[in-house]
């Protein structure tokens, strides 16, 4: 098999046993819905809140399937020694690698559509044609960098066990200060200029415009991409693919 | 045809602490060798320097002809690994496994044939992660063999085992003889050796202390038998025949050291059975593999 048939090939396994892992499905797919349900409700149906609470809590979404998993996942599969017996095999790391990248975009996709669905049908969400172009480019592009980002975290979680706390304690907070629950046009400037520096914010305005038929936030967009980019050089440099207790 | 393995003055350092201090070694292909050492010995840095993971200090090494540091895609088709420790994906079944892993290599075994081979038939549809401790060691003998491999590398495959899972592992690992591969393992155990290997070398603090079959190991064939009894009653060792090299006493017991030990005991029962004695709890011992290692490695 060439070295991207072997990559399909790995990742229809890797889907299959994601779809089968509890924490994945809840946390990845279930847990974002869940909260598109229940913001929704509290905030009522106004078409101006549902214009930014679905896409923030599709950004939420996004990063938990990509960024989250990620950063737990490898962690999982290096400390168990996994990662360290695909090297001894003929499977390109490459192609393991971007393999694990594309499942999670997909999944990303997946919860997108699943989110958007929703909240057009539940709560009268506007999602005109001219936001499905721009909306594919801003999941595709954020999707990939925050998946990166994810192999980067990995790097520097040293088990297991600490990896769900380590992966939540970083994307918890910045969920919440980069407005992907409520606006935070009331929080202080400080807090602001800090969410300005990280890009789960820049994922979620670039998905308000996308929605919105507002075409793509290149700005916005421009700087999760920049990210991801810092992330691949992070991971390239200092991924192990051995357990720490070698 | 050259050697599956060649290893000369290999030599593998960590900061101050050389954990590898010149081995040479040959495996010839169709072998199973056993390498045999207490924990720390130096025998996992080895066999990884062998698969590929570690890089060495010094010393040359070539594994199936080519230098493992720069074995590529087509080397690693024709090598199996079973690693100390490591879990295959613990929510894909074990056949989900086998085809997983059947799809990294070029010309695979059948999945159905390999897992029948490990013995996991039963267990094809269970999920990795139900399996017991010696399910999935011979799971991972299976992922091993699956790209049918000309060598397999089994590191510690039995540590932690129960003795009757212990046993059919090694008849795992003497059906891979079977199948004409060549196997390098590495054990603490020395009735595994015994049991499995062609040929035996004992490393310990980094050196090859012996080599060889594990019946001629350590100069096990020449080396005296021990004839062990229990002195009849009210006789004294004096009235014995001549018989032994050398006799000590370990309680009621009296042992005797015996080189040519067939004249020996026939020397001794037939003295026994002419004066009517019984000469209880007779028995002939060569020495074992562990008084060799031992002895060799000073524990």
């Amino acid at each position: 098999m060439s070295g991207v048939g072997i990559m399909f090939h790995q990742m229809r396994f890797d889907v299959r046993a994601q779809l089968r892992n509890p924490p994945v499905v809840f946390f990845g797919l279930a847990l974002p819905v869940l909260f598109l349900l229940i913001f929704g409700t509290i905030f009522g149906q106004a078409a101006a809140s549902a214009a930014t609470f679905i896409p923030g809590i599709t950004a939420l979404g996004i990063v938990s399937t990509t960024f989250v998993n990620l950063a737990i996942g490898l962690t999982i599969q290096r400390e168990s020694g996994l990662l360290k017996r695909l090297r001894a095999t003929p499977l390109p790391l490459g192609a393991f690698m971007f393999g694990r990248v594309g499942v999670q975009v997909g999944f990303a996709f997946l919860i997108t559509a699943v989110l958007v669905l929703v909240g057009v049908l539940a709560f009268g969400a506007s999602f005109p044609a001219a936001a499905i172009g721009p909306t594919v480019i801003v999941v595709s592009v954020g999707a990939a960098s925050f998946a990166c980002l994810g192999i980067a975290l990995s790097a520097v979680i040293p088990n297991g066990d600490a990896a769900p706390a380590i992966a939540n304690l970083v994307a918890l907070p910045l969920y919440f200060i980069s407005g992907v629950f409520f606006p935070v046009s009331s929080a202080p400037a400080w807090l602001t200029a800090i969410a300005d520096v990280f890009p789960v914010k820049h994922l979620a305005q670039a998905l308000v415009a996308g929605f919105d038929g507002a075409g793509v936030a290149w700005g916005e967009l421009g700087l999760v991409a920049i990210w991801g980019v810092a992330a691949v050089l992070f991971a390239l440099r200092f991924f192990r693919w051995s357990p720490g207790r070698d | 045809m050259t050697a599956a393995i060649e290893i000369s003055g290999l030599r593998k350092s960590y900061g101050d602490h050389e954990a590898v201090r010149g081995i040479d070694l040959a495996v010839a292909h169709g072998e199973v060798f056993a390498f045999l050492g207490p924990n720390g010995a130096g025998k996992t840095t080895t066999v990884e320097i062998l698969e590929g993971y570690r890089e060495r200090s010094g010393g040359s090494v070539t594994v199936l002809g080519v230098d493992p540091t720069k074995g590529d895609r087509e080397w690693r088709s024709r090598i199996g690994v079973v690693l100390q420790e490591s879990e295959p994906d613990p929510f894909l079944t074990v056949s989900e496994t086998m085809r997983l892993f059947a799809g990294y290599y070029p010309a695979p075994r059948t999945v159905q044939e390999t897992i029948d081979h490990v013995g996991l038939a039963p267990q094809a549809g269970q999920r990795v992660r139900s399996l017991s401790g010696g399910q999935r060691r011979r799971l991972d003998v299976g992922l091993a063999l699956i790209g049918d491999p000309d060598l397999i590398f089994l590191d510690e495959p039995t540590t932690g085992f129960d003795p009757s899972a212990r046993r059919n592992a090694w008849a795992l690992i003497s059906g891979l003889r079977d199948l004409g591969k060549t196997v390098f393992l590495t054990t603490h155990y020395m009735d595994e050796a015994q049991a499995v290997a062609d040929r035996v070398a004992i490393i310990s603090a980094g050196e090859i202390l012996a080599e060889g079959p594990p019946g001629e190991l350590g100069g096990r064939a020449e080396a005296p038998s021990t004839i062990r009894f229990e002195l009849p009653p009210g006789v004294a060792d004096v009235e014995l025949p001549a018989v032994g090299a050398a006799r000590s006493r370990a309680g009621r017991a009296l042992l005797v050291q015996s080189i040519d030990p067939i004249r020996d005991l026939n020397t001794l029962t037939g003295w026994a059975l002419e004066r009517g004695h019984d000469l209880r709890g007779l028995t002939v011992e060569r020495p074992s593999l562990e008084d060799v290692y031992l002895e060799l490695t000073g524990e």
